[in-house]
């Protein structure tokens, strides 16, 4: 193997965008500046502060304390959201890519139809059909979060499983279960993971975008999406309620987006 | 054509499939219509001679094939949130908007787009290249909703360049409309212009490293000309896929970003309809929208096969 001439940027900075907006949705479950849910009617939309470094919000809350609390909201959707797709599609995609023939290609033809879709139109439709709700968007998204793990899977499935070692794996008696299992799924574990962060990173947009139109998340409870939907009202006296969860946003995706890319790189 | 028959016949099929899906999943969700209209302290003859007006206690087949009936002549029955408005006349008065919306976002899309595609392919590695490369990074960072309320906030609010929530009717001013609508398109074209220059550049790239192009360099051509006259024409096929799937998203994105810079159009009445559970509405917005993403797929195909003839002949 020639040794890597340049550093790969794209992992390490997003490795560091993504890990640290992790960090604060994870300390925000334990320690938040003040309680998220504390009003204050003194404090209404005050400007950021040394106090509150975000400002506060037409309650008089603090707005850094509920990104932090909003933040794991957001991620824990779309963690539980890529863990459903990518487990359901690695076992449709494995056992199409493994076996084909016929069920692999009507299986494939509905993947096609489902992925020419928007995914968002998808998920208000099942939004509306489910209603409203955390468990429901982690439903309704994980859902459609099967298709393209799947894809990705079956291609794998179908490149690696002509490969000597498989041939070997067979000659020795190994089962289709064995081998489809223990032998060609640990291969894939790089296009997994790029896959996973792409899907991670939809699903933030997916989250974000069904709780600002007041489908998703639904108060006392708060994400970045629903932040920026209470928001809007109060653009014009508090222009910073909407820009640091929308901010928020911006990192955690740029952040998946670049680990994506970098582990792209590393995989050629 | 045989294969463009066969295409087509496929496009029946799926939308038939589809329709029939949805139809099928409106109607097993608990919360029925008769309860949207009536309220939850009706009588139960009230209730039930409400199903038998809308035809609800005829069984689903029955009532799949009236609706698909009624649907083909453009019927999609009677809106439940507002009285003696039917589907067809909200969908009429909200359908130009969002097609003007999407018409300007896709404009700005191949215009601001592939220049720069070019630019960064053609530059690749360079300064040009690196600096589209980070530019394009951020922007498909940004969601389309965040990036209408910075939008409203700047343009709207700050500069006063157009007054957020004071929408202009096409029928009012045309261009006004144009005018106001322009935001809208930046915010729901923004990102997808970052994702068709990352495509483009990479297919030029991809190109670029064929025999072909090495044959045309060692005749003798230049690098423009190369680039010009032989990767171009190869390297847009794959982006012309591509295009389908960002209708398909320039779709989605004006749903969302019509809520943002309050523009009546299907977005607006497809999260109303939604909220207040009126379910034709939903069901013929789905529908159309499905209708829509299918024969856009099913044209591009066709296309393809036109302007590829290698395609023509494998196929």
């Amino acid at each position: 193997m020639r040794k890597m001439k340049k550093k790969n940027w794209n992992l390490i900075i997003g490795c560091i965008l993504g890990g640290s907006m992790l960090l604060l949705a994870i300390v925000g479950q334990f320690w938040t500046p003040y309680d998220p849910t504390q009003m204050n009617a003194v404090l209404k939309n005050q400007a950021p502060t040394l106090a509150h470094i975000m400002g506060t919000d037409n309650f008089g809350r603090d707005i850094f304390s509920r990104i932090m609390s909003g933040a794991w909201t957001t991620c824990f959707v779309a963690i539980c959201t890529v863990l459903i797709g990518a487990a359901a599609g690695t076992v449709v995609g494995a056992v199409t890519g493994y076996f084909g023939g016929v069920v692999d290609h009507v299986v494939m033809r509905i993947n096609d139809v489902l992925l020419s879709f928007p995914s968002v139109l998808l998920a208000l439709v099942l939004v509306s059909l489910l209603g409203p709700g955390k468990n429901n968007i982690i439903l309704a998204l994980g859902i459609l979060f099967i298709p393209s793990f799947a894809r990705i899977v079956r291609s794998e499935f179908i490149r690696i499983r002509q490969m000597d070692f498989v041939w070997s794996a067979r000659i020795m008696g190994a089962g289709s279960f064995r081998i489809m299992f223990v032998h060609i799924l640990p291969n894939t574990l790089v296009s997994m993971l790029t896959a996973a962060a792409i899907g991670f990173n939809n699903a933030v947009l997916a989250e974000a975008s069904m709780s600002y139109l007041g489908l998703g998340v639904q108060p006392p409870e708060t994400s970045l999406g629903r932040m920026l939907f209470e928001a809007q009202t109060y653009l014009f006296n508090a222009p910073w309620y909407a820009l640091f969860p929308g901010l928020t946003i911006v990192c955690i995706v740029l952040g998946f987006s670049l680990i994506s890319e970098g582990l792209r790189a590393m995989g050629d | 054509m045989k294969y463009i028959g066969k295409r087509f016949i496929t496009l029946i099929i799926t939308l038939l499939c589809i329709s029939a899906i949805t139809f099928a999943a409106f109607s097993v969700i608990p919360g029925n219509a008769s309860i949207t209209k009536l309220g939850t302290d009706a009588t139960p003859e009230q209730i039930a001679a409400l199903e038998k007006e809308l035809g609800l206690d005829q069984p689903v087949t029955t009532r799949y094939f009236n609706w698909l009936k009624d649907a083909l002549r453009g019927d999609f029955g009677d809106s439940y949130q507002y009285d003696n408005t039917t589907v067809t006349s909200l969908l009429a008065s909200r359908l130009p908007v969002t097609v003007l919306l999407a018409v300007m976002a896709f404009l700005l899309i191949i215009l601001v787009s592939i220049p720069l595609g070019i630019l960064s392919a053609r530059f690749s590695g360079k300064l040009p290249d690196t600096l589209i490369n980070v530019i394009t990074q951020i922007t498909m960072a940004i969601p389309p909703f965040f990036l209408g309320i910075l939008l409203t906030y700047i343009f709207g609010l700050v500069l006063k360049w157009f007054q957020p929530g004071q929408f202009i009717s096409p029928k009012e001013s045309f261009w006004g409309c144009v005018r106001y609508l322009i935001f809208p398109a930046v915010a729901v074209a923004l990102p997808k212009i970052a994702m068709v220059i990352k495509f483009l550049r990479n297919s030029v790239l991809g190109q670029m490293g064929q025999d072909y192009v090495r044959t045309a360099y060692s005749r003798g051509n230049t690098k423009s000309s190369v680039l010009y006259r032989h990767v171009l024409k190869n390297a847009f096929i794959p982006v012309i896929t591509f295009m389908a799937l960002i209708i398909a998203e320039i779709l989605a994105g004006s749903i969302i970003v019509e809520q943002v810079f309050s523009v009546p159009g299907v977005g607006r009445l497809l999260i109303t309809a939604i909220s207040s559970r009126d379910y034709p509405v939903v069901q013929a917005i789905v529908t159309y929208v499905t209708a829509l993403v299918v024969t856009i797929n099913f044209l591009v195909d066709v296309l393809y096969q036109v302007i590829d003839p290698r395609i023509r002949t494998a196929g």
